[in-house]
C-alpha cells in the first residue's frame, strides 16, 4: 500500500467538508435543502453533543460517531471534519508562502497545564453555569460566526456587484440582497478569535487546536488507545527529522521515534514527507512503548476534579434576561421586559442553555430577523441570536431556522404548530401612533398582522386606530417592523420568557355577493 | 452605458412618453391613438378571469389600442403577501397570464412584472403563483426588493408626496398596465387601483407617516399613469384585509372591471365591497385633484354578464 496517498485522501475529504459547511453559512439565496444542512453538520462535535445531552435526541449521535472514530483512528475529526481546523491548515499554507520558516515546525513540548485547564474550566462552567464558555471556544461555532459575520457580507457584496452589472445589460438574473448592517459589539468576540486563530495557525500550525481548543484536548485524551495509528518503522528510519519539521502539531519526537497522539491531528503530512518510507498507518505500533505517565498532567487532572466539585457556587448565576435601557430620548420608549427568542426555542432559559451560537440560523434566516445578541440575554448569552424586529420579522410560513439548528436549541415544529406558538405579544403604544399624534390614517401594523391580533377599530371621524388581541398574537413582529414611527415604535413585541400556545384566530364565512352590478 | 447616463436617458424618455400621453388625463391619450376605447369602463360578471378579460378587452377595442408593436410593457399586479391564490391576497395569476398574452399578441417586445412586496419577495412571487404564470406567458419577472432598483422622481402638484423613489422598470417601459386585486383594507377601507401604486415605490413608510390618503392621491399625479387598469374581482377579500386570516374572508364575486380611469375604477370597486366611494378619503381626494372621475353615473360603462 502506498501510504503517501493518505495525505491526498485527507485533503480531498477536508476540502469537501469545508466547502459544504462554508456553503451552508453563505447560502444567500436560501436554496440549500434542510436535509443537506442536517447531513453535513451531523458530525459536528459540540452541537451534536449538546443536542444529544439536552434533548436526548437519538438522531443526534454524530458526536458518538466522532468519539468512536477517535478511538479507532485518533483526532481525524480535527483534520477531516472540523471546519476551523481545515481553515487553519489553509492559513498555515499561506504562512509558509509568506515565510518558509513559518511552516517549519519541529518538535515542541505540549502545553499540558494550559490545555487541560481550559478543558476542565469549559467542562465545569458548562455543567454548572451554562453553555457560554463552550460557545466561545467551540471550533465549529467559531467557524460559523466568522463565516456569517466576515465572509457572508463579502459574498453578498460580490452578488450585489454582479447584480448591478447584470442590470446594466438589462438582466435581472441576479437579485440585489441587502447586506446586514455592521454592529460593533456583535463583531468583537468573533474578530478577536479570528485574529487569534488566524495568527497562531499562520506561524505555529495547529497550536490553537493543541493549546486552547477544548474539543481538540478532549479528543486528544481519547487518543491514547488508538486502534489505527501512524507508525514509525525503526528499521527504515534514519532520523532525518523531516517528519518533525512537517508536523503542524509539533508532536513528533523523531530522535526517540515517538509521536504524541494526544496532539496528532492525523493529517499524514509526515507520512508524505518521509524520504525513507519509514512512516505508515496501521494497527497498533511496531515498537512496544512502555507505559509512560506525565506526573504533571496527573496532578493537574486531580486538581481539576477538585476544582469541578467546588464549582457549584457558579450555579446561582442569574440566568434571567437583562434588558438594556434605550439611550435615545423619544416620546414613549418601548417598555420591553423581555427580548424574543426564536420560535422552537421553547423559552429563553431553554434556548440559552442549548444554543452554541454558531450563527447558522442567523445566516439562513430569509428575513434577517435573527441577530447575534450582545446583552439581550445577559452577557453570558452573548452571540446567541434573538429576534430583532427593527430589522426584520418572522415570516408566518417560514420554519427554516427550526429545521437546520444542529444543536437542537431550536426544536423542529411543523408550520401549523409554529403558527400557533406565541413567542411574544404585541403591545400598542397609543401615544407614539401616527393616528393619535397626527390624526391621519396609517394601519401599517394591522395590515402586516397575519392573524389579525393587531386590527383597526373606529377612531375619530373616518379614522381607525390599532387594537391588539393578546391570545391570538404569535409575536412574529411584523407589526413592529412595519410601524413607520422612529426611533421608538408605536407597537412592539414583548418576548414571552417561556413560549406559550396561541389561540387559533376565529373567522366567519363572508356573505357578500351581488346578483347584479352594484353600480 | 454609464448608470448616470442611463438614468438620465430613461428619465428623458419617461418625460417624453409622459408628454405624449398627456398630463391632463385620459382625454389626451386617445388623441394620439388612431381609435379611442369604446367605453370608459367595462364591467364583467359571471365568468373565469381569463374569459372575462378576453371579452372585456375586445369590447373596449382590443389590446392594440394600448400596446403597439415593439413597445415595452409593465404589468403590475398586487403580489404583496406570501399567500396562495385561494386567499385572494394577490392578483389572480391566471388573469395576469392572460393579460401578458394579450400584450404579446398586440406586438409587445417585452413584458415586465414586479411588485415591492410586504412579505419576503421570493416567497410572495412563488406562492402567489404569479411568477410561474407570468414566466409561462413569456414575461420577465423582475425583483423589487432592493433600493438599488429605484430612482428618485418628483411629482408635480403633489401636496405631500412631492418626491418618491420608483422602480426603474416603471420609467423604462412604454406602457403601464395596472392589475390590482380588490380587497378590504383595515386602514384605508379598501385597496385597489390607486393603492396598488404603493408597490412601485421604495419607501412606503413615508406614506404611512405623512397622511396616507393624501400620499395615495398625490402619487396618482405622477406622469407615468396606467394606460389601462384591470381590476381583479374574481375572488374578493371582503374582510381582514389586506392580508386575510383564512379563506372565510373570500367571496367569489366572479367579476372584473376594466377601465382607463383609475379613480372611476376604485369607485366602482368600492361599490363591489358595498362601500360608498365618497366615504373613502383617497378616492375623494383624487377626484377633487382632477385625477379621475368618481361619479360613475356620468361615465359610459358597458356592463356584461357572462
Amino acid at each position: 500500500m502506498n501510504y503517501k496517498r493518505l495525505k491526498r485522501f485527507r485533503v480531498i475529504i477536508a476540502a469537501i467538508f469545508l466547502v459544504l459547511t462554508g456553503l451552508l453559512f453563505t447560502d444567500i439565496r436560501h436554496i440549500i435543502p434542510e436535509s443537506l444542512f442536517n447531513l453535513v453538520l451531523w458530525l459536528q462535535f459540540v452541537p451534536s453533543a449538546v443536542k444529544f445531552i439536552d434533548a436526548g435526541e437519538a438522531a443526534a449521535l454524530g458526536f458518538m460517531a466522532v468519539l468512536i472514530l477517535t478511538l479507532l483512528t485518533g483526532r481525524t475529526y480535527c483534520s477531516f471534519i472540523c471546519p476551523l481546523g481545515i481553515l487553519q491548515d489553509i492559513s498555515g499554507r499561506v504562512g509558509g508562502i509568506i515565510k518558509k520558516r513559518f511552516r517549519r515546525y519541529g518538535y515542541k513540548k505540549p502545553h499540558t497545564v494550559v490545555r487541560y485547564f481550559i478543558l476542565a474550566l469549559t467542562l465545569a462552567v458548562t455543567l454548572t453555569g451554562g453553555i457560554f464558555l463552550l460557545n466561545i471556544l467551540d471550533p465549529y461555532s467559531i467557524f460559523g460566526r466568522s463565516v456569517t459575520l466576515f465572509a457572508k457580507p463579502v459574498v453578498l457584496w460580490i452578488n450585489n456587484l454582479m447584480a448591478s452589472a447584470f442590470h446594466l445589460f438589462d438582466s435581472y438574473a441576479l437579485a440585489d440582497i441587502r447586506i446586514p448592517p455592521f454592529r460593533l459589539m456583535v463583531y468583537v468576540i468573533p474578530a478577536l478569535f479570528l485574529l487569534l486563530v488566524g495568527f497562531l495557525s499562520l506561524i505555529k500550525g495547529r497550536l490553537y487546536c493543541n493549546m486552547i481548543c477544548p474539543v481538540g484536548t478532549l479528543l486528544g485524551l481519547l487518543s491514547k488507545v488508538l486502534v489505527f495509528r501512524i507508525r514509525i518503522d525503526g528499521q527504515k528510519c534514519t532520523k532525518c527529522g523531516r517528519c518533525a519539521v512537517a508536523c503542524k502539531s509539533s508532536c513528533i519526537d523523531f530522535l526517540n521515534k515517538e509521536i504524541d497522539f494526544s496532539r496528532c491531528v492525523v493529517c499524514f503530512n509526515c507520512v508524505e514527507k518521509c524520504p525513507d518510507n519509514a512512516m505508515n498507518f496501521g494497527i497498533g505500533s511496531l515498537r512496544k512503548k512502555e507505559t509512560q505517565f506525565d506526573p504533571e498532567r496527573r496532578a493537574f487532572m486531580a486538581g481539576s476534579a477538585a476544582f469541578l466539585l467546588g464549582l457549584p457556587v457558579l450555579q446561582n448565576q442569574d440566568k434571567s434576561v437583562r434588558v438594556p435601557v434605550p439611550v435615545k430620548a423619544s416620546t414613549v420608549k418601548e417598555p420591553r421586559t423581555s427580548f424574543v427568542s426564536p420560535p422552537g426555542s421553547v423559552g429563553i432559559s431553554n434556548f440559552t442553555s442549548r444554543c452554541t451560537a454558531c450563527s447558522l440560523c442567523v445566516s439562513a434566516c430569509p428575513n434577517n430577523v435573527l441577530v447575534p445578541s450582545f446583552k439581550q440575554y445577559g452577557i453570558t448569552g452573548i452571540m446567541q441570536p434573538y429576534m430583532d424586529y427593527h430589522r426584520g420579522f418572522c415570516a408566518y410560513e417560514c420554519i427554516r431556522c427550526l429545521e437546520i439548528c444542529p444543536a437542537g436549541a431550536l426544536m423542529p415544529l411543523l408550520p401549523e404548530a409554529k403558527k400557533l406558538t406565541q413567542i411574544g405579544k404585541a403591545v400598542f403604544i397609543r401615544d407614539n401612533c401616527i393616528v393619535e399624534t397626527e390624526g391621519t390614517a396609517c394601519g401599517a401594523c394591522a395590515e402586516s398582522c397575519p392573524t389579525k391580533a393587531v386590527h383597526m377599530i373606529p377612531f375619530k371621524g373616518n379614522l381607525t386606530i390599532p387594537e391588539t388581541t393578546d391570545d391570538i398574537c404569535i409575536g412574529c413582529g411584523h407589526c413592529e417592523y412595519a410601524c413607520p414611527v422612529t426611533p421608538y415604535k408605536a407597537i412592539f413585541v414583548n418576548g414571552n420568557p417561556v413560549h406559550t400556545a396561541a389561540r387559533k384566530p376565529e373567522n366567519v364565512q363572508t356573505q357578500l355577493k351581488h346578483e347584479d352590478f352594484p353600480f | 452605458m454609464k448608470r448616470r447616463d442611463f438614468v438620465r436617458k430613461s428619465a428623458g424618455a419617461g418625460i417624453a412618453a409622459g408628454a405624449a400621453f398627456g398630463f391632463g388625463g385620459y382625454g389626451n391619450i386617445m388623441k394620439t391613438h388612431p381609435e379611442a376605447p369604446a367605453y370608459d369602463m367595462i364591467a364583467l360578471m359571471g365568468g373565469k378571469p381569463e374569459a372575462m378579460f378576453d371579452l372585456g378587452i375586445q369590447e373596449l377595442g382590443g389590446m392594440g389600442l394600448f400596446v403597439r408593436k415593439g413597445q415595452k410593457v409593465l404589468v403590475k399586479p398586487n403580489i404583496g403577501w406570501d399567500r396562495t391564490p385561494e386567499y385572494a391576497a394577490c392578483t389572480n395569476p391566471a388573469l395576469v397570464k392572460r393579460i401578458i398574452e394579450h400584450c404579446f399578441r398586440a406586438g409587445a417586445k417585452e413584458v415586465y412584472v414586479f411588485d415591492h412586496t410586504c412579505d419576503n419577495w421570493t416567497s410572495c412571487y412563488k406562492n402567489s403563483g404569479i411568477e410561474r404564470a407570468a414566466k409561462d406567458a413569456g414575461a420577465r419577472v423582475v425583483p423589487a426588493n432592493s433600493e438599488s432598483y429605484y430612482q428618485e422622481i418628483s411629482i408635480q402638484g403633489a401636496k405631500v408626496l412631492k418626491n418618491a423613489r420608483v422602480h426603474s422598470v416603471l420609467l423604462e417601459t412604454d406602457v403601464f398596465i395596472n392589475v390590482p386585486v380588490l380587497k378590504d383594507h383595515d386602514s384605508t377601507r379598501m385597496t385597489c387601483c390607486l393603492k396598488n401604486m404603493m408597490g412601485v415605490v421604495w419607501d412606503r413608510g413615508f406614506w404611512h407617516r405623512n397622511n396616507l390618503h393624501q400620499c395615495i392621491a398625490d402619487y396618482a399625479l405622477f406622469h407615468r399613469k396606467p394606460a389601462l387598469n384591470v381590476i381583479d374581482c374574481y375572488n374578493v377579500m371582503t374582510k381582514n384585509g389586506p392580508q386575510g386570516v383564512s379563506k372565510e374572508d373570500v367571496a367569489n364575486l366572479m367579476s372584473q372591471i376594466i377601465t382607463t380611469d383609475w379613480v372611476a375604477g376604485d369607485a366602482a370597486a368600492a361599490r363591489m365591497l358595498k362601500l360608498d366611494p365618497s366615504g373613502i378619503d383617497y378616492i375623494k381626494l383624487a377626484h377633487s385633484m382632477g385625477i379621475g372621475n368618481m361619479n360613475l353615473d356620468s361615465l359610459n360603462i358597458r356592463r356584461i354578464k357572462l
